[in-house]
Order: structure tokens, then C-alpha cells, then sequence
């Protein structure tokens, strides 16, 4: 499907993974009685941070994420996207680190998980870190700094 | 593995699944949502907003409940104060988010698909996150 005056984008493919991302929260939530926050559960995989939720359990979440992907990428076939080059793909997972830790979430525990329960906290931390990303990638196309093959 | 290590594996596969058939495993995808102010790509909002609308459902099923399925008790945040450290960590996030178009979710994802350079991310994204731990300790 092609969405009006916007060509590139893939609306119908975004909503479907969108639900299953939706009902692998859902799952999490109801199942384990936790949020399926994905900086929170790799601080606590890693032994950064302490939790409730066991360690095998936050791994087991965590290996389970490039298993879905390659089982996607096989069964569409899609070409392996770009990433950046090594410089900023290190500035960036560093500044996410930090900034998720501080922020106690990132895109998915504030973004779905928080704003999905209308909490105050995920709604502020979401409209800033969407805020800065946009201003973010604005100053980088107004300098001219490209990332991305 | 144990049914309770099951659950966190198949919400963790499904989350990867989603992530790469909505296109947010591909960076561009991503810059091109946070680039409202050129070549806008809506994809991301799609994204989001499928997985909100199940999510709030899931959230007034949680409501009914009186424990998870498959654990003894709901372990979920509490908290409503908003800090400084809230919007600048977030703030902070977005940067990063913003430079390389990953978040910690697709980072993961990435290392089946672009192994190698998704490992620096996730990599440098760990470092932060222990710099975090070291300076103020376990909170």
C-alpha cells in the first residue's frame, strides 16, 4: 500500500509489525508480569542494573530479539539494511546507554509499554527523546553530516 | 528451559519479528521519521501505533488480573515524579537515537543481521550504561 504523498513509507507493513511487537509486550505484561523494556532488560541482563526479573529470563528476552529478526529476514528476503560506520554507530550506543539508564527507558518500555498505560513519566521521557532525535537528525542534515551509505 | 524462561524467549523473538517486518531494523527508516523537517518517512508512527493500540488493551486485560499467567506477582513501574534526570536522559537518548537511528531494541535485532557493526553499537550502548552505574551505583 502507498501512503498519499509519502511514497517511501510502508504504512501496512509498519502496523503489522507494529502489532506483533504490541502482542510480544502483551505477552511479556501478562505472562511474566513485567514491561518488555528493552534498555532495562539488557542493563539487567548484563548485571548493570538489579531487577525483579531473573537474569536467565532478561537473556532469554534479549536472544530472542535477532532470532525474530533473522526469521523475518529470511522469510521476506529482504536485503540487510546499512547501518553507520563505526564512529558514530560508538558515539550513538554510547550516548543511548547513558541516556536510556538516566531516562529509565527508551522506545520500547516508554514508548509502547508506558505511553500504552498513559504514564505521565513515559509520556515527558517520549516527546524528549523524540524531540532531541529530530533535532538531532535536522542539525546533522543542516551541517551536512551523512551516516548512511 | 523452564516455562517461565519460555515466555521472555517467545515475547522477546515476537518483538524481534515485529521490529524487522515494520522496517525499524533499517536505520534509514528511522532517520527518516525523526526527519520531519525534509524528507519525512511516517513508517515509525505506524509502528508505534499498532503496537500502543495492543498494548492498551493488554493494559485494561492486566487491570482484571489478579497475577501473571506464568509468574506470582506483577512487577511493574510505580512512579510519576517527573526529574531533570527523566527528560535529560531521554533527551540524551534521542541524540544518540538520532546519529545512528537504533535504539536498544533494534540494536539487538541488528546483531543477526548486521553482526559486526551492530556489536559496536550494542557494545558502546553497554559501556554507557555501566559509566551510568559506576558513577552514581546501583539505584
Amino acid at each position: 500500500m502507498i501512503l498519499p504523498g509519502f511514497p517511501d513509507a510502508a504504512p501496512l507493513a509498519g502496523l503489522a509489525g507494529g502489532v506483533l511487537i504490541g502482542l510480544a509486550a502483551a505477552l511479556m505484561l501478562l505472562g511474566a508480569g513485567r514491561i518488555a523494556g528493552v534498555s532495562g532488560i539488557a542493563a539487567r541482563s548484563f548485571g548493570i542494573a538489579s531487577s525483579s526479573l531473573p537474569r536467565g529470563q532478561a537473556f532469554a528476552f534479549l536472544v530472542g530479539l535477532p532470532l525474530g529478526a533473522v526469521i523475518v529476514a529470511g522469510l521476506t528476503g529482504a536485503a540487510a539494511p546499512a547501518l553507520a560506520g563505526a564512529v558514530p554507530l560508538l558515539v550513538a550506543g554510547f550516548l543511548v546507554g547513558i541516556g536510556t539508564r538516566l531516562g529509565s527507558g527508551c522506545t520500547s518500555g516508554h514508548g509502547v509499554c508506558g505511553m500504552s498505560r498513559l504514564s505521565q513519566r513515559s509520556l515527558v521521557a517520549t516527546a524528549s527523546f523524540m524531540a532531541s532525535g529530530i533535532a538531532t537528525v535536522a542539525a546533522m542534515n543542516a551541517l551536512g553530516l551523512e551516516v548512511l551509505p | 528451559m523452564n516455562r517461565e524462561g519460555l515466555v521472555p524467549l517467545v515475547s522477546g523473538t515476537l518483538f524481534g519479528a515485529g521490529l524487522a517486518l515494520g522496517g525499524m531494523t533499517d536505520p534509514a527508516r528511522v532517520r527518516g521519521f525523526l526527519d520531519l523537517f525534509g524528507a519525512w518517512d511516517p513508517t515509525l508512527a505506524f509502528v508505534m501505533g499498532g503496537a500502543v493500540l495492543v498494548m492498551a488493551i493488554a493494559w485494561i486485560v492486566q487491570r482484571r488480573m489478579a497475577r501473571p499467567v506464568f509468574a506470582g506477582s506483577f512487577a511493574l513501574p510505580d512512579r510519576s515524579d517527573i526529574t531533570l534526570r527523566l527528560v535529560g536522559g531521554s533527551a540524551l537518548f534521542g541524540v544518540g537515537w538520532g546519529i545512528a537511528g537504533l535504539c536498544p531494541g533494534p540494536g539487538f535485532a541488528s546483531l543477526a543481521i548486521r553482526p559486526g557493526a551492530a556489536a559496536l553499537f550494542v557494545a558502546a550502548m553497554l559501556a554507557g550504561m555501566v559509566l551510568v552505574r559506576l558513577v552514581e551505583g546501583d539505584r
